[in-house]
């Protein structure tokens, strides 16, 4: 093995297949620039583009706006790194309760089935406006007013009835034999759901979970609806007095910024699972 | 006292009868195998004595003990024996060594220490000493049908059941399972086999029933049923399984 040196044949076959990359690397490179260089010149020479610059992409405005505003986002950072674990559990709990059997925890399963029922129906915003709104105005005494922590609530109980989901999903999707397997070794119930059928649920769907929190994390926006001093609003709150758009722009990039990471890394979870399927051996 | 009775057992899934008049003593020490076509029953045989279907009718006495009733303890019982599947099902989220300890750390109260000093001398037992830390995923098909054996021994059964362990398996892998498999008779553990290794049966077995349809259409020593078979039916699946 040591003296292989590859043959003619096999050199000629490595300048072929370097040739053709080096073509499809130019193809691309051409297809790019002309694609985005026809869509800039179609936005900059359209009537209206002078008007559209001054009031969505004005340097000054940004800057001007720019420390209300990351005061805003740090907000909706905070928002989404409390609610996420709390989703987390609250999603986990309700969907190993219904998976439950035991005739005592009856009441419980009914309990979680309406709590998804109820939660994954009702549109968030509105979630977010009967919570803010409504429980301060009970006037209970011990409950918090918080706006910011009934828009948290909002979002965990309605993102929590998704997750539940998403993790019954999980727990549905392992093989019966397993729990087969599981209970002929005398595993109870309980201890096959906690070291057999959890783990790999767990496993099977962090990429939709990641998804699902890439879409919280925008969805912490909703909260400037009731008037929690978030991004949007602050970026809304200057736009009303400047009579400017920017502030808009400045908020979404922050908020791409925030996710990209995040969707990025669900993207490569997502490619290992796969290689790992295609690399044969697992099941 | 015999070990494992079975009498009059019935089970149907909706309106197909899968087992009927299934009669079966098994002895302390006995290697019973249970021969015959594919869908004759006995792998639903296995199940429904490991608790894991319910019979519609009949009786299951185990060391004693009617399982058939309802309100037996299934955990109790099903720790006193040792399933292999012919899938093998091993948990592929765990190492070798965590698949061999689970049961006996959090079924079996065993200290974690006592339960892997077990779980080597098991590997040792079925040749796979070195494979404590692997992942059955990167095991070959052969390797993981002996952990999966090492797994159902790991509880210290009076009773094992194997279905088709051998039958996911290649020629060659075949015979090294079959090797654990009668070093295990030899040692006196009691087993029932669904099986399509007729040499096997031949030799090991104590006793061999032969399905059809779902009832044990006879059964009795191997040299009996392989030599001198009284049915018609045995006969002509003993022709099409049996090489001349």
């Amino acid at each position: 093995m040591s003296s292989w040196s590859p043959s003619v044949r096999e050199l000629e076959r490595r300048r072929l297949r370097r040739t053709a990359a080096t073509r499809r690397l130019l193809l691309a490179s051409a297809a790019t620039v002309a694609f985005f260089g026809v869509i800039t010149w179609l936005v900059a020479s359209s009537p209206g583009w002078p008007v559209v610059r001054d009031s969505f992409f004005n340097l000054d405005e940004a800057r001007q706006a720019w420390p209300s505003i990351i005061k805003g986002f740090g907000l909706n950072v905070v928002m989404f790194l409390i609610a996420e674990p709390l989703i987390l559990i609250v999603g986990a709990a309700v969907a190993i309760v219904r998976g439950t059997k035991s005739p005592a925890l009856f009441p419980l399963r009914v309990v979680a089935v309406g709590y998804t029922d109820l939660f994954r129906g009702v549109p968030t915003i509105l979630l977010v406006f009967l919570l803010a709104l409504g429980v301060p105005a009970l006037n209970l005494t011990g409950l918090p007013i918080s706006l910011f922590f009934w828009a948290t609530v909002a979002l965990v109980l309605s993102y929590g009835a998704y997750v539940a989901e998403v993790f019954r999903a999980g727990i549905e999707s392992v093989h019966p034999s397993q729990i087969a397997s599981a209970r002929a070794l005398g595993l109870s119930e309980g201890q096959t759901m906690r070291h057999v059928v959890l783990p790999q649920a767990v496993r099977r769907v962090v990429p939709p979970l990641l998804n699902d929190f890439v879409s919280l994390q925008k969805d912490t926006a909703l909260a400037g609806a009731v008037g929690v001093f978030e991004g949007l609003f602050a970026a809304r709150d200057y736009g009303n007095y400047h009579f400017n758009f920017t502030p808009y722009v400045v908020t979404a990039v922050l908020f791409i910024a925030l996710t990209i990471p995040l969707a990025r890394f669900t993207d490569w979870l997502g490619r290992r699972a796969r290689q790992r399927m295609f690399a044969g051996g697992g099941r | 006292m015999s070990l494992l009775e079975l009498s009059d057992i019935r089970k149907s899934y909706g309106d197909r009868v899968v087992l009927r008049d299934i009669d079966l003593v098994v002895d302390p020490h006995d290697v019973v195998c249970l021969i015959g076509a594919s869908g004759s029953g006995k792998s639903t045989m296995l199940r429904c004595i490991n608790l894991l279907e319910s019979v519609d009718d009949g009786q299951i006495i185990f060391d004693g003990d009617d399982i058939t009733d309802p309100r037996v303890d299934v955990q109790a019982v099903r720790r006193r024996m040792g399933m292999v599947f012919q899938a093998y099902n091993l948990f592929p989220h765990m190492t070798v060594l965590r698949n061999l300890t689970l049961a006996p750390i959090k079924v079996h109260g065993v200290s974690e220490d006592e339960a892997v000093e077990q779980a080597r001398a098991l590997l040792a037992q079925v040749g796979l000493t070195g494979f404590e830390d692997a992942h059955p995923d990167r095991m070959s098909g052969g390797q993981q049908q002996r952990v999966a054996l090492a797994r159902a021994l790991a509880a210290r059964p009076a009773l094992l059941l194997l279905d088709e362990v051998t039958s996911a398996l290649d020629p060659e892998l075949v015979g090294e399972m079959l090797a654990v498999l009668r070093d295990l008779a030899v040692e006196g553990t009691t087993m029932i086999l669904a099986t399509h290794e007729m040499a096997f049966a031949r030799d090991v077995a104590s006793k061999v029933c032969f399905l059809d349809d779902g009832s044990i259409l006879e059964s009795g020593p191997p040299q009996r049923i392989f030599e001198a078979p009284t049915q018609e039916r045995t006969r002509q699946f003993l022709k099409r399984v049996l090489p001349d």
